[in-house]
């Protein structure tokens, strides 16, 4: 995470990249994009999609994630509003929005052994449907919306944190990287017990 | 094991509380939970909301006194009310919504409306009705002494109960400070990190000062921000000796305390910003700032930064860094602890528009930091805590570090008790007044309007 060597904008190590032009970029990306005129038909483009949440999810259900953060590009978001909106995150703070090194952050603080929130760790198995892929403006970028169950086994109760998630998908080098992860909970908007995991 | 006796309430008071320890039934008990919702949430200033929130005649938002579901609102002529959210005839709540604007409220069940200072306006068919809507027991019952403080809005059912100015007392100084951080001393509530946990209430208010925990609950934490070690940052300063800093605890009276961190801190513009841990765009603002403002950049920066205060005003309000954070009782062994962003105005032009937009920002990004990475550690102790208390043959639990070693102390003019950061002097006195609370028989009232 910290490799010795890296330029001073390694996003691991410094948050540069969280700029106004990246706020209303993310913003505007993630305004008014579920729209049947947009919707993706062809069946293999969904089931890339489809295989890259099914595996997005499958990693974090088994805590591999430094293969999970091979999935996003070098300067992501992982962002869970407070609204169900969504909301705009330069004027309203979130449950979550964290850049990379934060994210770095929360993976290096589970595994301190002291993060007494995840001590011993949630046992998550994590369902994903209605995946449905949109069109943008952008050959090279996909808006994806799918619903999600997620059974969260902690502190000998098994609950579930349901919602539908919003990945905005870029295409590098022929491959669709995760820029953004919006995770909207269905009750994103009250008080929620031990938010610690990553949705 | 202790059992009920005779006096106030049938418990007694002085067994429960004493100087050294609590006993577990003051966190476990529901009778007790009871009466603290009349006898604490009730009989003393409560905090209700922020004038923030409601900036506009006929907005309202719905919050609880204790248990009793309610609306806070500015009327039509600009009054601060804190209307019961209970229809007169059936008892249904009015109001469902947690926000809006609206000049009265009409009950979903059988019709009966209200404006928002009280007054019933209506009631379908009232020709099958023997009474005269025009007495005031069909108006809503309300919080009769509503007042602000710097736009923090209390709410008191006591009549006997001293002014908000006269009960918040020294812990003013403090929110003063805290206020007046940012030049004209505005800010703006915007959403909430919120939070719940299956413990009492008390957990969490003995929690918000106490500076012994931290460096074990936040080990995770703290080691998180030293990850680069690259310089003291975030809470470092507990690392070692945290006794022998500048930083102190202080108990103001009536339950109400601080934890002062700032004389911790390099004594320059800038010197809260050097500790800041690490949030997402924080270089990239901070560079821009310094290229634009120069030298200024620095304290425009400390804005963004997290006050290191931890203000507490009994019963249900924190000033910690810059959340608001607000504690809702839910039932004996269930609270909500709302942390309400904060962002800042430039009520003077000081700032200038574009400069207070990025800082605004980046201020909401530096409060996401510890609800997610450190207050999860917390809740979940609480929680803990609440388990252990299942243990019903141990029965007590301990708030004496610091006792008996008068050289920790001393006291202002004022009666402000000063001590070390990791004392649990404030812990012991606001138990104190907790049990003078419950020990006492206050008059509630709900006021109509006439």
């Amino acid at each position: 995470m910290n490799a010795p060597g890296m330029p001073n904008h390694d996003p691991s190590r410094f948050s540069y990249y969280v700029t106004d032009a990246f706020y209303a970029d993310l913003v505007a990306a993630y305004t008014d994009w579920q729209r049947d005129d947009r919707v993706v038909d062809d069946i293999a483009v969904r089931e890339r999609v489809r295989l890259l949440l099914e595996r997005e999810a499958r990693l974090l259900d088994q805590y591999r994630y430094e293969e999970w953060l091979t999935l996003y590009l070098p300067n992501f978001v992982y962002w869970v509003p407070a609204t169900p909106d969504g909301g705009d995150p330069r004027v309203q703070v979130a449950v979550t929005f964290d850049d990379r090194r934060r994210t770095e952050d929360r993976i290096f603080r589970f595994r301190t052994g002291y993060a007494w929130s995840q001590a011993p760790p949630s046992r998550t198995v994590r369902l994903i449907g209605n995946v449905e892929v949109f069109r943008t403006a952008s050959p090279t970028e996909l808006m994806v919306r799918s619903n999600f169950i997620t059974s969260e086994f902690w502190d000998n109760e098994t609950r579930m944190l349901t919602g539908w998630a919003g990945h905005r998908l870029m295409q590098q080098d022929g491959h669709w990287l995760i820029q953004c992860k919006q995770v909207n909970l269905i009750n994103c908007d009250q008080s929620l017990r031990n938010p610690s995991i990553i949705l | 094991m202790l059992q009920r006796s005779g006096n106030g309430g049938g418990y007694d008071w002085d067994e429960l509380v004493q100087p050294d320890r609590v006993h577990r039934l003051i966190y476990a008990d529901p009778e007790i939970f009871q009466r603290e919702l009349t006898h604490v949430f009730g009989a003393v200033w409560v905090y209700l909301a922020h004038e923030s929130q409601i900036p506009n005649n006929n907005d309202f938002i719905t919050g609880k006194l204790g248990l009793r579901p309610i609306i806070i609102c500015r009327d039509n002529d600009g009054k601060v009310r804190a209307l019961y959210n209970r229809c007169t005839h059936r008892g249904t709540t009015l109001c469902r919504w947690e926000k809006g604007n609206s000049r009265s409220f009409q009950c979903p069940y059988h019709g009966w409306s209200y404006l928002n200072n009280g007054r019933i306006r209506g009631v379908p068919w009232p020709d099958g009705y023997a009474v005269d809507f025009r007495d005031p027991k069909f108006n809503l019952a309300q919080v009769p002494r509503v007042e602000s403080y710097r736009g923090f809005i209390f709410g008191t059912l006591n009549m006997d109960a001293p002014s908000l100015a006269n009960y918040l007392g020294p812990i003013r100084k403090p929110m003063d400070e805290w206020i007046d951080r940012n030049p004209g001393g505005k800010i703006v509530v915007c959403e909430a990190n919120r939070l719940k946990f299956k413990g009492n209430w008390k957990l969490a208010y003995d929690n918000s000062a106490d500076g012994y925990h931290v460096i074990y609950s936040h080990r995770s934490l703290i080691e998180t921000e030293a990850r680069f070690n690259d310089g003291e940052k975030g809470m470092s300063y507990y690392k070692n000796s945290p006794d022998k800093l500048a930083m102190y605890v202080a108990y103001t009276g009536n339950g109400h305390h601080y934890k002062d961190k700032r004389p911790n801190l390099q004594k320059r513009d800038g010197g809260l910003w050097a500790i800041e841990s690490f949030h997402p765009g924080m270089e990239h603002v901070a560079e821009k700032l310094r290229a634009q403002l120069g030298a200024r950049a620095e304290a425009v920066l400390d804005y963004a930064g997290s006050e290191p205060m931890n203000i507490n005003v009994f019963p249900n309000l924190s000033l910690l860094g810059n959340h608001i954070q607000v504690i809702e009782p839910v039932s004996v062994d269930e609270t909500n602890a709302v942390w309400y962003g904060t962002k800042i105005e430039d009520v003077d032009g000081t700032i200038g528009d574009d400069v207070l937009r990025e800082i605004n920002t980046l201020r909401m990004r530096t409060q996401e930091g510890f609800p997610n990475l450190g207050e999860v550690d917390d809740i979940t102790n609480f929680e803990q805590i609440q388990r252990g208390l299942a243990c019903l043959e141990d029965e007590w639990i301990y708030m004496n570090r610091g006792m008996d070693m008068p050289e920790r102390f001393r006291t202002d003019d004022e009666g402000v008790i000063y001590g070390p950061a990791t004392d649990e002097v404030f812990m012991r006195e606001y138990i104190m007044k907790w049990k003078r609370l419950m020990q006492s028989e206050p008059q509630l009232t709900v006021q109509r309007e006439p």
